[in-house]
Parts: structure tokens; sequence; C-alpha cells
């Protein structure tokens, strides 16, 4: 048993219990109270706590092997056969990673900017946290589905309660797009259950399905993971929610809670239908390329920072779809596994950078109370330490090389070359789409003449605001300059992932 | 000679009639309920009837659960009309549409 | 070694870092300091390797650093390969990174950014040789957007000035245009080799060639061909290639000392660079060589005209720089990679020395760009004048200077290069805009350099008042770089010509396949630099190059109104060299407002008209009406209901006996 026991529930239930600790304790409706504070340190506490512990997840995770590890398994509803089931391999620990690497950010960016119901917001956040952990461990089919749609309680509340003017608006979008979808993918799991006699999500893996069946399961997973991906057409709920969530919302928005969607991908609808998955292929890289240059143009022209932002993310997830359906059209030894390791590290970086990116927004948010580009201009002038950071990560975003940003679209955009010059050449539209709607907004934003009073008066970062981005900086730049390890760990499971989808799962039925 | 049927047909013209008073009637409430108990006056005919025509005194029993239930629905009944009444100084049908979609 | 290279790479990259970051700690000097002493480390380790390799034959090394990552079998990793090619590469990018350095002392003084810009040169070296030195396509890649993130940073330095953080949109979006296609080449190395190893790759480039690769339908096209043009078009955008040379121009809102380093010397000849690295690759396909001495003919010689109508002292340069890069394309074209190299460095120092010229010009007259408003300047700055006669000679390819050896060697080559023996319609066509651009281009080189020459240093003084009594030569650092410049401008050539080019002095560095070796068919004809000198009296390229003087000295000092009458009578024609033959307009108004007006369209018809209006909004309008109309059959009368009821129950009994 590996040090410490039952690490993956420690993951899930710390941030809950701390959540919950943290509504005990309250803040007394006023922000500045000595229980708020309290509360504050104790939601700060337990969250870099989760992190700390999170390190032993990769300290004693073994690359060399595609089983899963950390394993926990006692029966939860023996009626159903369904289990506490946890686990994790070289796909979900990264993202388990990420998701206790950003909460922290979170807390500490909300810390006294958040001047309503604070306890409540921070609970949100750290039981969103322990939920999120738990769909990325879940190994059960009906564990996996319980803190999938227990996940969208938090943000919906977040959303709802300390979002923008049209919140109401965007949260019910949010919701019902996505609560649609997942409930189409319950109705897969219950056929699956039925199929197999069980919840097991590896068992599925090696059910043998008749192609109708993997067909109508890829369809109610599609609807479910391409809602939060999004993928385009069913992307516009995304911009709405980042527009009216407060910053700490859209930064758990965009940096964890889409690559939901992509994890869902890759943990169910490929190993699970790989046939229906090949047959859908060409679709998807489709939709992919439509999210890549399509949404490029409409990012371009966007008036709000955070839309523009917005529209970015359902860019940069385009590559994560393209790089996990490219193995079905390269053929050849190599390059399958390329593009799926390629949309994994994409999916890391795009939760650093967008994190980052919206915290940027926020910082200017928290000053001038506009997200509006036209509001701005010559930000650089009055903030030049801020403005260095904001095109820092503006840079990783158009995917420079030695920032995270470029890691995954070079590998997605050599492996799609392999499958066809012309996926390549769409794909590689971002370096140009890219650079143009994050730096033309760069422009605008930073550059130029102080632009107006709100501008003039700005103030540099605090030493708060200053450690949550230069952390940042350095992940960012870290992943950059040195992804090894981050593709070490993702390799034996994508290996194995790459041969499991090889294998048709029709032939084994005999069917 | 009375049969079975003089029963059924006269247990059939008081629901009817209790029908026609439900839908027809829009001003008083009193009249609803009164309506109402009509309606199970004439299913309780029905009980005695086939009771006594099978021979089975089971439908009897019935009858008397009916008689019952419909003295406490009366009370029930009459109890909230007073408070209705209270409420919004009329019994008028026509103006309880609170439920109106 | 490894240590030495190393510390070449990484003494620039720890002085930025420590410029940039803690500039308000160390201060002015402490920034200056650290930063040239960083580089000044790079520049001798550099002078070092060369030495090492041309003095006792030290072997080429291919070295790895780390591995940056391995997925699927493709090991990705950061090296070097410092053979003499790339030798020759550190030691000009230090040597004139460092001449600019100790200028910017002199140039940026008065400058509240000053740290700022000795941190962002310094990292401009540091990803320069980052790209020069790399033995992998990976970190070639890495240091060929590096340098343009720097040079992006450093057009827009004085972020104020809206000029200046347009042009530097406008300098990275189009280099990502070039990036774009040289990213695909990338891919498709890796799709025929699964290598980004530069040895891998050259190992089996007999193999890429063999294959075919459908491009447009079912058109097989010859992978090589693919592979180089798109890497080319990456060339394009660096080396500011037309179309993609819009860039350059409008680069020089960027302060005088990046124009020198990035803008002339180093940066735009990364493309150059990239090509003859990639020479094993480039010699198979003959087609994309074609491409490349096409494009680099246009650009040399239209370009150049360009430079005639130029106003601002920096945007003749520019443009002349524009026009040596188009030479330099043309010789790889013609396959004498060894002479576009050759071209590469001479025209690092002599343009180099000419942008520090005039931005020493631009600090005697308080920051004044036009050259109608100087003249005469002459007798105040003598240094700067004398320097920039030296380094205007070699541009022209005044007989001895460096400018001479380099560029005649390039106007031979592409004279003896196989295009000219080619048989095909096509190969004789190409010979022939190659050649007569390269030959054209020498007077018009020769026109505009001296037309500016003689409008800033000759003629009367047409500055107003106040700014002529400051006029003074400016202080030592920017004098001493100056005339460290000329230095190697005026002999350079005469000392490295027959090694460099007949030699063998790349080795294995530069692969030419034998019978399109132009450059040793030349070398038979090799006669010492005198001898070069006696032959270039009977070819016509000195001698339209002394009419190019000629001409300058006659239109615009002896008779300015002959220019003026010329603008007035062809103004059709002047007016599409003062537009730029609209290449702007297009870029601009073309693509990036038709990008815009994409934009637009998509995310009002598409996303919020068609995806929000009518499929999101759309099915809940739909529910919501279906609600509406279902709602009035919810009176709130218990009649109603009480009838609903009857009516069903009826129904259901009907139907129930009916269907007995």
């Amino acid at each position: 048993m590996e040090f410490p026991a039952h690490l993956l529930s420690v993951l899930i239930w710390l941030p809950i219990a701390g959540g919950i600790v943290a509504l005990v304790i309250g803040d007394d409706g006023d922000v500045a109270s000595s229980k708020a504070g309290l509360m504050r340190v104790t939601t700060l506490l337990t969250s870099l706590l989760t992190l700390a512990i999170s390190i032993f997840l990769y300290t004693g995770f073994d690359k060399t092997t595609a089983d899963m590890q950390f394993v926990e398994r006692i029966p939860w509803v023996e009626a159903l056969q369904a289990y506490y089931y946890l686990g994790v391999d070289g796909i979900s620990a990264p993202l388990i990673l990420l998701t206790t690497f950003i909460t922290p950010f979170v807390v500490i960016a909300g810390w006294d900017t958040i001047k309503t119901r604070p306890a409540q917001y921070f609970a949100a956040f750290l039981i969103l946290e322990g939920l999120m952990v738990g769909v990325f461990a879940a190994l059960d089919g009906l564990l996996f589905y319980v803190f999938w749609e227990f996940m969208l309680v938090p943000m919906f509340l977040i959303i709802g309660v300390w979002g923008g003017e049209r919140r109401i608006y965007a949260t019910l979008k949010f919701f019902l797009y996505t609560f649609l979808g997942s409930v189409l993918m319950l109705v897969a799991f219950i056929y699956l259950y039925l199929q197999t006699g069980s919840y097991d999500l590896l068992g599925w893996m090696d059910a043998p399905l008749t192609m109708t069946a993997q067909k109508l399961i890829f369809i109610a997973f599609l609807l479910a993971f391409a809602v939060k991906v999004p993928m385009w057409p069913v992307h516009t709920w995304l911009p709405d929610a980042h527009v009216e969530a407060p910053t700490g919302g859209s930064v758990i928005l965009a940096a964890i809670m889409l690559k939901m969607g992509g994890y869902g991908f890759i943990r169910l609808s490929l190993p699970i239908v790989p046939d229906a998955s090949g047959y859908f292929s060409s679709l998807m890289i489709g939709l992919s390329l439509i999210a890549v240059v399509y949404i490029g143009f409409v990012a371009l022209m966007q008036k709000d920072m955070k839309k523009l932002i917005a529209y970015s993310s359902i860019a940069h997830m385009g590559f994560v779809t393209l790089g996990f359906f490219l193995p079905w059209h390269i053929s050849g030894s190599s390059g399958a596994a390329l593009g799926i390791s390629g949309g994994m590290v994409q999916m890391i970086s795009h939760g650093l950078i967008s994190g980052a990116m919206f915290l940027c927004v926020g910082v200017l948010y928290d000053r001038v109370h506009s997200r509006q580009i036209a509001d701005y201009g010559g930000v650089a002038n009055t903030m030049p330490t801020f403005a260095a950071f904001a095109v820092l990560f503006a840079m990783a975003n158009a995917g420079l090389p030695g920032t995270s940003g470029f890691v995954g679209e070079f590998m997605v955009i050599i492996a799609s070359f392999k499958a066809n010059f012309w996926i390549a050449f769409f794909a590689a539209t971002t370096l140009i789409l890219g650079a143009a709607y994050t730096l033309w907004m760069v422009k605008r934003v930073y550059y130029g003449e102080v632009a107006n009073d709100n501008v003039a008066k700005l103030e540099d970062l605090s030493r708060r605001e200053f450690l949550v981005l230069a952390v940042l900086a350095i992940a960012v730049l870290l992943l950059g300059v040195w992804p090894a390890p981050l593709i070490d760990m993702m390799n034996a499971s994508i290996d194995q992932l790459v041969e499991r989808i090889a294998e048709p799962k029709l032939l084994q039925a005999g069917l | 000679m009375i049969g079975l049927q003089h029963y059924l047909t006269l247990s059939a013209i008081l629901f009817v009639l209790s029908i026609a008073g439900i839908i027809i009637n829009r001003r008083n409430l009193i009249l609803l309920l009164m309506c109402i108990e009509l309606m199970l006056l004439a299913v309780n005919f029905n009980f005695i009837a086939f009771s006594r025509y099978l021979g089975d005194e089971t439908g009897q029993v019935f009858v008397f659960f009916i008689l019952t239930v419909a003295a406490a629905e009366a009370a029930i009944g009459l109890a909230i009309l007073v408070v209705l009444f209270r409420n919004r100084q009329s019994i008028n049908v026509q103006e309880l549409n609170t439920m109106k979609g | 070694m490894k240590s030495y290279y190393l510390t070449i790479v990484l003494a620039p990259l720890i002085a930025a870092i420590v410029a940039g970051l803690f500039g308000r700690q160390i201060g002015r000097a402490g920034a200056h300091t650290v930063t040239i002493l960083g580089v000044g480390l790079s520049t001798v380790l550099s002078g070092y390797v060369l030495y090492q390799m041309l003095a006792n034959g030290a072997p080429a090394e291919n070295l790895s650093i780390y591995t940056w990552g391995i997925a699927d079998g493709l090991r990705m990793e950061i090296g070097f390969l410092v053979d003499r090619l790339s030798a020759l590469m550190m030691v000009v990018v230090t040597f004139v990174s460092l001449m600019v350095h100790i200028y910017t002392i002199g140039y940026m003084h008065d400058d509240p950014g000053y740290q700022r810009f000795f941190s962002y040169i310094s990292l401009f070296t540091f990803a320069m040789l980052m790209l020069v030195m790399s033995n992998n396509f990976l970190q070639l890649f890495f240091g060929w957007e590096a340098v343009g993130l720097v040079s992006y940073l450093l057009i827009g330095f004085w972020f104020k000035k809206e000029t200046a953080v347009f042009a530097n949109l406008k300098a990275f979006l189009v280099n990502r245009v070039g990036d774009f296609g040289f990213l695909l080449g990338i891919a498709g190395i890796v799709l025929f080799t699964n290598s980004l190893d530069y040895a891998e790759v050259f190992a089996q480039r007999e193999a890429i060639a063999g294959e075919t690769i459908s491009v447009f339908g079912g058109t097989p096209w010859n992978a090589m061909t693919v592979i180089c043009i798109l890497l080319f078009i990456g060339a394009m955008g660096k080396s500011a290639q037309a179309p993609l040379h819009v860039w350059l121009p409008d680069s020089m809102e960027g302060p005088t000392p990046i124009s020198a380093l990035i803008h002339a010397a180093t940066m735009v000849t990364a493309g150059i660079f990239m090509v003859a690295r990639m020479s094993p690759l480039y010699e198979l396909s003959v087609t994309a060589l074609g491409v490349v001495i096409v494009i680099g003919a246009i650009t040399a010689f239209f370009m150049g005209l360009l430079g005639i109508v130029q106003n601002d002292i920096k945007r003749v340069v520019a443009y002349s720089t524009l026009s040596q890069l188009g030479y330099m394309t043309v010789a790889l074209g013609a396959s004498a990679y060894s002479a576009a190299i050759f071209h590469l460095m001479t025209h690092a120092f002599f343009k180099a020395l000419l942008f520090l010229a005039a931005g020493s010009v631009i600090i005697a007259m308080h920051h004044e760009q036009d050259i109608r408003k100087m003249g005469g300047i002459r007798k105040y700055m003598p240094i700067t004048y004398w320097t920039s006669l030296i380094g205007s000679l070699a541009l022209i390819g005044f007989p001895a200077t460096s400018g001479f050896f380099s560029k005649d060697y390039i106007i031979e080559a592409v004279h003896a290069s196989n295009w000219h023996s080619g048989t095909t319609m096509g190969e004789q066509a190409t010979y022939w805009i190659a050649y007569l651009s390269v030959l054209l281009g020498v007077f018009v080189t020769a026109l505009y350099s001296f037309r500016m020459f003689f409008l800033v240093f000759h003629g009367e003084e047409r500055m107003d008042a106040e700014t002529k009594s400051h006029l003074h030569e400016t202080p030592w650092v920017v004098t001493v770089p100056l005339i460290l410049l000329a230095i190697p401008s005026a002999i350079i050539g005469w000392f490295t010509v027959e090694p460099v080019l007949f030699g063998g002095f790349f080795g294995d560095a530069i692969v030419v396949s034998e019978s399109r070796d132009v450059m040793s068919r030349l070398g038979e004809d090799w006669h010492g630099q005198v001898g070069m000198l006696l032959h270039a009296f009977k070819t016509p390229v000195m001698y339209l190059a002394l009419a190019g003087v000629a001409a300058a000295w006659y239109l615009y000092l002896k008779r300015p109104d002959i220019p003026a009458a010329i603008k007035e009578k062809a103004s059709g024609f002047y007016n599409v060299l003062d537009r730029k033959y609209y290449f702007d307009d297009l870029w601009i108004k073309g693509f990036a407002g038709g990008g815009r007006r994409l934009g637009d369209f998509l995310a009002d018809k598409g996303d919020r008209v068609l995806i929000d209006g009518v499929i999101v909004n759309g099915t809940a309008n739909t529910v919501g009406k279906l609600a509406g109309i279902m709602r009035q059959l919810q009176t709130g009368y218990l009649y109603t209901y009480a009838f609903a009821m009857i009516i069903g129950l009826t129904a259901l009994l009907g139907w129930l006996i009916w269907l007995k």
C-alpha cells in the first residue's frame, strides 16, 4: 500500500470536508469580520494541503505501466453491482494534478474581491474541486455519473449567485446544455450496465458490442462530451457562461471543466466504442477543424475580453478533439499516439494558460469593472509588470514555442499531417488566427497611449496577484521548455489506448 | 316489478344530474359540493343495487365506507369554503381561477 | 566543448533575465554592463570555436543537451550542431550583437525603457544562437519563433506610438503566415522520416525524394518539393521575401539599434541560413529551387526600386535590405549556398553599419528621419560620413569592398548556374528573370544608396536653424561601433572570399549535388582577389554600379528638378512605387480586413443568429410557444376541468367498448 493510504479518496473528500467547514465557520455576512478571515484561511489551507498531498500522486506514480494505480474498491450499492471504485492512470493523473494546482489560485484570486456571501463562495470552489477530482478518479460508471452531475451544482451556484448582469440567462443555458447531454450519457451507461451486469468502466472497455449499439452509445456520449468540450455547434453556452461568471468561476470553467469533455472522449468513447469512434472520426475531425478555423475568426471580432478568451478556448479545445480522433486516419506504425498525446498535453496546457488569461482579465475587471476592450488602452503605461505577464500569457495562447501552448499544438499538427495534408493545413491556421485574435487584443488593451482616466488611475499588481500570475507563468514556461515529465507520465497509458482502439471490438464478439 | 335496471337508471339520472350541476353551475360553491355528494349517492345506489342483486354483502359495507368518507369530505369542503369566503368575500365559482395557466 | 556551447547560448539568456527582471535593482549601468558582459563572453567563445575549426581543424560536433519529450517513438530533443556554417553564423551574430549593445548605450541614453531594451536585445541574441546552433527542427522552430517574439517586442518597444504597435502586430502576423508554412514543412519531414534530427533526416533524404504526396485532388506531388516549398514559405516570412516582405519596412518603427541587429544583420537572414542548412533537401528538388530563385529575383529587383522613392532614411535602408535578401535568395536558388552565406556575412557587417550610421544621423538630427530635411551633414559628422561611405560602397559592390566579392559571385553564380544551361522553356525563363533582376538590381542599388547618401551628407543644408545649431558628431559609444563595423565592411571580403567560397570552407555543412555545383565550377576560374578585380572591369556589373552612382549624383545633387519632373510626368508609375505595389493594401485591406469581416459575419450570422438564434433559442422558443398554446386550456375553472374529465372518461370508456 502506497503512502498515504487512500490517496484518491483523500483528494476527493478533503476539499469537500474543507468546504463544509468553511460553510460552518461562515462569514457573519461581513467580508472584514474575523470569522470571514478564519474561513478564508481555512479554505486556502485546505486547497494548499490538497495540492501538497496530490504531489504524492506524482511522486508515487509508476510511469512504466498502463494499469490503474492507487486503486480503491469497496462495494457501494450492492444491488446494482456499483462500487466505490477509484484509480488513476497516465490519462487521469495529470488532470487531477491540474485540478489541485489551479484551485488554490482561484481561492487566492477571490481573496478580498468577493464581497457577497464569501463563505459560500469559497466553499463552493472547494466542494467543486473534490467533485472534479472525483470525476477524474472514478472507475465505476455510476460513481462517475454522480460526480459528473453533482459538479454542475456548485458551478451553477457560482455563476448564478456571484455572476454578472445576465447571469440567470447564462446559468440556465449552461445548466440545460450540459444536463441535456449528460442525461443521454446516463442512458448509455444503463445500457452498458444491462449488457455487462456491472458499472465497471474497465469492464465496459472489454465488452463486445454490436455496431448499432456502439453507434448509439457514441452519439449519447458525444452529446454529453461535445457540450462540455465544447465543440462547434454546441459551444454557445460557453461565452455566455464565461462572461457572466466571476473570475474564479471562469478560471475553473476554462481550466478544468472543459477538460471533462476531452477526458470523457478519451476515457469512455474511444475505448468503449472504438469502432463507432472510428466510424464517426471524420465527422469529429471536421467539427474540430471548424472549431479551430470558424471560432478563430469569431474570436477575432469579440469586443469583450472574456468572450474573446472563451472563444479562443473553444478553438484550442478543437485541437484536443482533433488529436483524439486522428488515429483512424493515420496509416502506418506511428502517429496515432502522437495525436492523442498532443491532445492531452493541450488540455493541461490550456488549463494553465486560459486560467491565467482569465485571471488577467480579473485583475483589470477588479479595478475598472469593465471587460470591454474598448474601455482600455495603454494599460502597459500604468501597469508595466502586469502587462509583461499579460503579453507572456498571450504569447503562450498564440502557441509560441517555449511556452506550454506550443507543445500540444505542435504534436497534433505533426500527427495530423500524417493523416492528411489538408487536416494539417487547417489545423495550422491557428498559428495565424491564434496570434491574430490574441495579439490584436493585447495591442488594443495594453499598448498605445493611456486611453482614459480609468486606465490612468490603474495601480500595478498587488503582491497577491503577482504571486498568482508568477507561479502560473513559471508553470507555463517550464512545461514549454521541458514537457518530458508530463509526456512520459502519459505514454504508457496512451500506448495501451492506441492498442485497444486498433483492435475492432466487433471481431471479438464474433459479430 | 322494480328490477335492477330501474335502480341503475335512477342512479345514472342522479349521476348525470350531478355532473350537469358541476358543469353548468357557475355561481355557487355550495351547490358544487352538493353535486359531489349527489354523485357519491348515485354511486352508493349502484353499490346497493348490485349488492342486493348478487347477494353479496360487501357492496353494502363499501357504501358505509363511502358515506363516512363523504361526511368527512363535506366537513373539510365546508371548512375550506368558510376560509375561502373569509378571504375573498365570495363563493362565486367564476371568480375562482387562480389555477389559470 | 559542450560547456563552451552552453555558455555561448546561456550567457546572453542569463544576462537578459537579470536585466529584465532586476532592471530596477541593478540600474541602467548595471543593465548594460551585465548584458554586454554576457554577449561579449559569447562573442569571444564563438570566435574561439570558429578559430579552433579553422586553425586546428576541429571537427563538427553534433550533441544532444536534453530530451524535450518522447511521444510515439518521435524523439524531440534539444541539442547543438556546431559545424563551420553555424560557427560562422555564431560569430556574425554575436559580433554584430555586441556592437549594437555598445551602440545602444549612446542611442537609448535618455530612454526610460533602457533596461528593458538591453534585456530584449540580449534575449534576441540567445534566441538567434539557439536557431543557428540547433541540430533539429524543433529547436530550429523554437529559435525561429523566439526571434520573431523579440522582434515583435522590439518593434513595439515604444508602445505608446500607435504606428509602432501597428507595425509590430503586422510583423508578427506576417511572420506567422510564413511560420504556418514552415511548421507544415516540418510536419511533412516527420511524416516521411519520423525524426526531427537533421542528421537522421538528411540520411533519409533520398527516400523522401522518392515519395509522393497528393495535395490538390489526386495529383501526386514530389514529397521533397512540397516539403521544401513549405519550408521556404517560412523563410519568405522571416527573410521578408515578396509577397511576405510587407512587415520589414514597417518594422523601422522600432529603435534603430534593433533595425541594425534584427532587421538587417541577423534575424532576417535566418531564412537564408535555414535554406542553406537544408541544402541536402533542396538539392533534391529542382522545382523548389526554381521557386526560391524566382521569388528571390522578384524581391531583389522590385524591392530595390521602392528604395528610390522613400524619404525616410531608415526605410531606404530597409528596402535595400529587402533587395539584398533577394540577392541571397537568388544565390540559394542557383545552388550557390556558400555565396549566399558569404553575402549574408558581408551584408551583416555593412548593413548593420549603414543602419547604425543612419541612427547616428538620427540622433544628431534629434530624431528627424526625413532625408528631405537633411543635407550637407558631412562637415558636422565626419566619422559618420566616412563610415557611411564605406558602407554604401560595400552595398553597391564597389571593387575591393566586401560587398563587391559577395555580390559579384552571386551574379556570376546565376550566370553559370544550371538554370542558364537548362534546356526547357521554364529553366530558361527562370534564368532570365533571375539574371536580369540581379544585374539591373545593381544599378538600382547604387541609385537609391547614393541618392540617400548625397541627400543626407552633401548638397544644401535643408534642416531648420534650431537643429543645425545642435548638429555635431555623436559620442564615442556610437562612433566606435561604426568604426569597428566599417573595418570588416571594407576588407573582410578580400580576406575571406577565397576560403569561404572555394576553400571547401563549409565542408559537409552544405551539400550540393555534383551536377549543380556552380561554385566549384566558378572556383576553376579563380585567380586570386586581384584577378577578380581585373575581371570586374570586363563585366557590366561594375559599370552598372558606377552608372547608378553617377545617376544619383546627377539627379539629386546636380539637377534635383529632374526627379521632380519625372514624378510629375510618370505619376502613375510613381504612385505604384509609392504605394509599394499595393501589397500593403492587399494584406491590410484584403486579408486582414477580409478576415475581420468574415469574423464579424460568422460571429453575427453564425453564432448569434443561426446557432443561438435559430437552434438554441429557437428550440427554447418553440417549446415556449407550444406551452403557450397548452396553457390556454388551463382556464383555472373547476367546471372546465370536470368537463374535460368527463369527456376523457367517456372517450376512454367508448374506446374500450368499441375495442371489444
